[in-house]
């Protein structure tokens, strides 16, 4: 196996969990996150009805997505938008270059889009001499501190307040040691608006576009969005071209799900449609593949392109809560983009689909209904084809294949541990091979198997 | 050279298809529906960190306004809506830019869902649509008649025939950015009212 570009999960997550006040912190915030999730579905009785529907036309789409991207095309340039298509992020990066230097548009305000760096967009423009802002504050502050963000809703969510007072002592002038979020988002808010003001252009991302109306909605509380395209005479909007719906009349679907889904919010502060440019204005929209035709062909994986981003299978995985989005060295980090991240490039992120106890929370809370914990097993099995699974896990699997396949063995081997786990000593439970006893402690072994309970519940 | 759009698209079609759901119907449905939703909507607009007020007519709305010492102070306000004074004509502004000092923006709500407080505005017969991000306070007023208990009849009510910006405004902007805090006023207004009027 090829040495990965940059260090393994586990690795990173070792990481971050060496400094457990932090980790418990970083848990606990996101579990904060996901019942506040939880409060919001329950309040909904037709919550699994919408599920549902939301995956049916998810499917839908994706089935007929050449079709619809071209219904898009028609009906946005119908509307004035010029539409662009990017075949991967180079591409993508140099349309949006072109756009802005036909424009001699120099200082640029962006909001919120993973697409933009999945591109690395930034770092490309300012190469060529553009200055570009991100305007959602935890974007903003990640910028500020030159890190990717964390998380595809809270970017920030990994660094504490003092950190945050510090950053902006330091490159703002903000009081120092003022720690307050209210004060320091009212120094950001003021920092940024001569920003919003002076920007020659906008950029936003895409939450949902409308094949039959070829307009496209985005989602933020901030308002930075809007605000970044309402000033300028410029507007580019950057789209994966699995953003797509059929109809405007799915959105009451999708609008039901998002906001509850990300953050526990009955609906986000604002959810602007935009349909073509403002009055003597320009917009431009770039479809971008980037792989995703690729994953669209595989038969195991296309499902993983009806996510719509919500962020909700992060909030709730064990091991993103406990590892933190950094340790996936991906765009997008947990559950989805593990499955993601190999489609790119298996070499140096196959790790990633082992970077899960197969609990299913995550599948359990995807508002579209993505089966996220078989597609990571099925990865599995598919990297070991492929033969890039770490040796420790190969030997592992094929123990316990050799194990499953003989229930006299299983057997056995249950008896083994349930006498042996309580009096074996820490380290032969926790050693370096079993990557799981880190940070966590078994519970005490049952004093009978499953399978000796079953029996004598059957008898009685 | 194949442009970048026949091979993007000419890559999927290659593909083997899968499996095609019909569309299903997402309007009609047993949605939602409150046995209040004056009060559902009030308290969410309050849980969203708003006010909600519910008033017989204009003229309370103007009582209610110059009630708050920010609305006696402010020095540039915007109405679009008959009956409250307005300072300027947004028609004479040349530039979004002129309008960074605006205090208050008053402007009339199409209508309002029950279920998760959103108002639907749009930027017909408005030059400027920067208003409402760009206002200190927003302020919407919306007859109690067309107030409605979920998304699936408010999309029921829209089409987007034309070039146009539609927005579900709901509550004030706000950020959780700094370790999950709420704040209120991030980018956009920092306090939101919402009067619902008779009629
Ligand atoms: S996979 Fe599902 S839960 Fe995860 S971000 Fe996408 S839509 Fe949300």
């Amino acid at each position: 196996m090829n040495a990965p570009i940059h260090k393994e999960h586990a690795e990173l997550a070792t990481e971050f969990v060496h400094n457990r006040e932090r980790a418990k912190w970083h848990d606990s915030s996101l579990w904060f996150v996901r019942q506040k999730r939880d409060r919001q579905t329950h309040s909904i009785p037709e919550w699994e009805q919408l599920r549902e529907l939301a995956a049916t036309i998810k499917r839908h789409t994706l089935a007929k997505l050449p079709q619809y991207l071209e219904e898009f095309e028609r009906n946005a340039t119908r509307m004035g938008a010029v539409v662009h298509w990017a075949r991967d992020a180079e591409e993508h990066n140099r349309i949006v270059l072109q756009i802005l230097q036909e424009h001699g548009a120099k200082k640029i305000v962006k909001s919120k889009s993973m697409l933009t760096e999945e591109c690395h967009l930034n770092p490309y423009l300012e190469r060529n001499g553009i200055q570009v802002v991100d305007t959602d504050l935890g974007e903003w502050i990640v910028q500020l501190r030159n890190e990717p963000p964390s998380h595809i809703v809270m970017p920030a969510i990994h660094i504490k307040k003092q950190e945050i007072s510090e950053l902006f002592h330091d490159k703002l002038g903000t009081e120092d040691g003022n720690n307050d979020p209210t004060y320091l988002a009212g120094e950001a808010r003021t920092h940024l608006r001569q920003k919003f003001v002076n920007a020659d252009a906008g950029i936003t991302g895409v939450n949902f576009a409308i094949a039959e109306t070829g307009g496209f909605v985005v989602c933020t509380n901030e308002g930075n969005a809007d605000l970044g395209v309402s000033i300028p005479d410029l507007h580019i909007a950057c789209m994966g071209i699995e953003k797509l719906i059929p109809r405007a009349r799915d959105l009451s679907v999708f609008t039901r799900l998002l906001g509850r889904s990300a953050t526990g919010q009955p609906i986000t502060a604002y959810t602007s449609h935009f349909h073509g440019p403002r009055p003597g204005c320009k917009l431009h929209i770039v479809l971008v593949d980037n792989g995703r035709s690729k994953i669209r062909a595989s038969e195991d994986f296309h499902r993983s392109l009806n996510c719509i981003r919500c962020g909700a299978c992060m909030n709730t995985c064990p091991v993103y809560r406990r590892s933190g989005g950094h340790s996936y060295s991906t765009t997008v980090p947990g559950p989805i983009g593990s499955i993601l991240a190999p489609n790119r490039d298996a070499k140096s992120h196959g790790d990633l689909p082992f970077a899960c106890t197969l609990c299913g929370s995550c599948t359990d809370v995807c508002p579209v209904k993505i089966d996220i914990h078989h597609q990571l097993l099925t990865w599995r099995k598919e990297l070991a084809i492929q033969k890039v699974v770490p040796w420790t896990k190969r030997v592992s699997m094929s123990m316990a294949a050799a194990v499953l396949k003989r229930p006299w063995l299983y057997a056995l081997g249950g008896k083994v541990a349930r006498v042996g786990l309580r009096w074996m000593p820490r380290w032969m439970i926790y050693n370096g091979l079993n990557k799981w006893g880190k940070q966590r402690d078994l519970p005490p072994p049952p004093a009978k198997s499953f399978r000796e309970q079953f029996r004598s519940r059957s008898k009685s | 050279m194949a442009t970048a759009k026949d091979e993007i698209l000419g890559a999927l079609r290659k593909q083997v298809p899968i499996e095609t759901p019909a569309l299903p119907e997402v309007l009609e449905g047993d949605w939602i529906r409150y046995a209040d939703p004056i009060t559902q909507f009030s308290n969410l607009i309050a849980a969203v960190g708003g006010s909600c007020f519910v008033v017989a007519g204009i003229p309370d709305v103007v009582a209610q306004l110059e009630s708050y010492s920010e609305y006696k102070k402010a020095k540039r306000v915007y109405s679009q809506v008959p009956g409250i004074e307005t300072h300027f004509d947004l028609n004479s502004v040349a530039s979004p830019k002129d309008l960074e000092d605006l205090d208050f923006v008053i402007y009339p709500g199409e209508f309002a869902v029950a279920e998760n407080g959103a108002i639907w505005v749009t930027d017909k017969d408005l030059k400027h649509r920067v208003i409402f991000f760009i206002t200190q306070h927003l302020v919407l007023v919306v007859p109690k008649s067309k107030l409605i208990h979920n998304m699936h009849e408010g999309y029921k009510r829209l089409s987007f025939e034309e070039p146009r910006f539609g927005l579900f405004v709901s509550g004030p902007s706000k950020t959780a950015d700094i370790e999950q805090s709420l704040v209120i006023g991030a980018h956009g207004c920092r306090s939101m009212q919402v009067f619902l009027i008779d009629g």
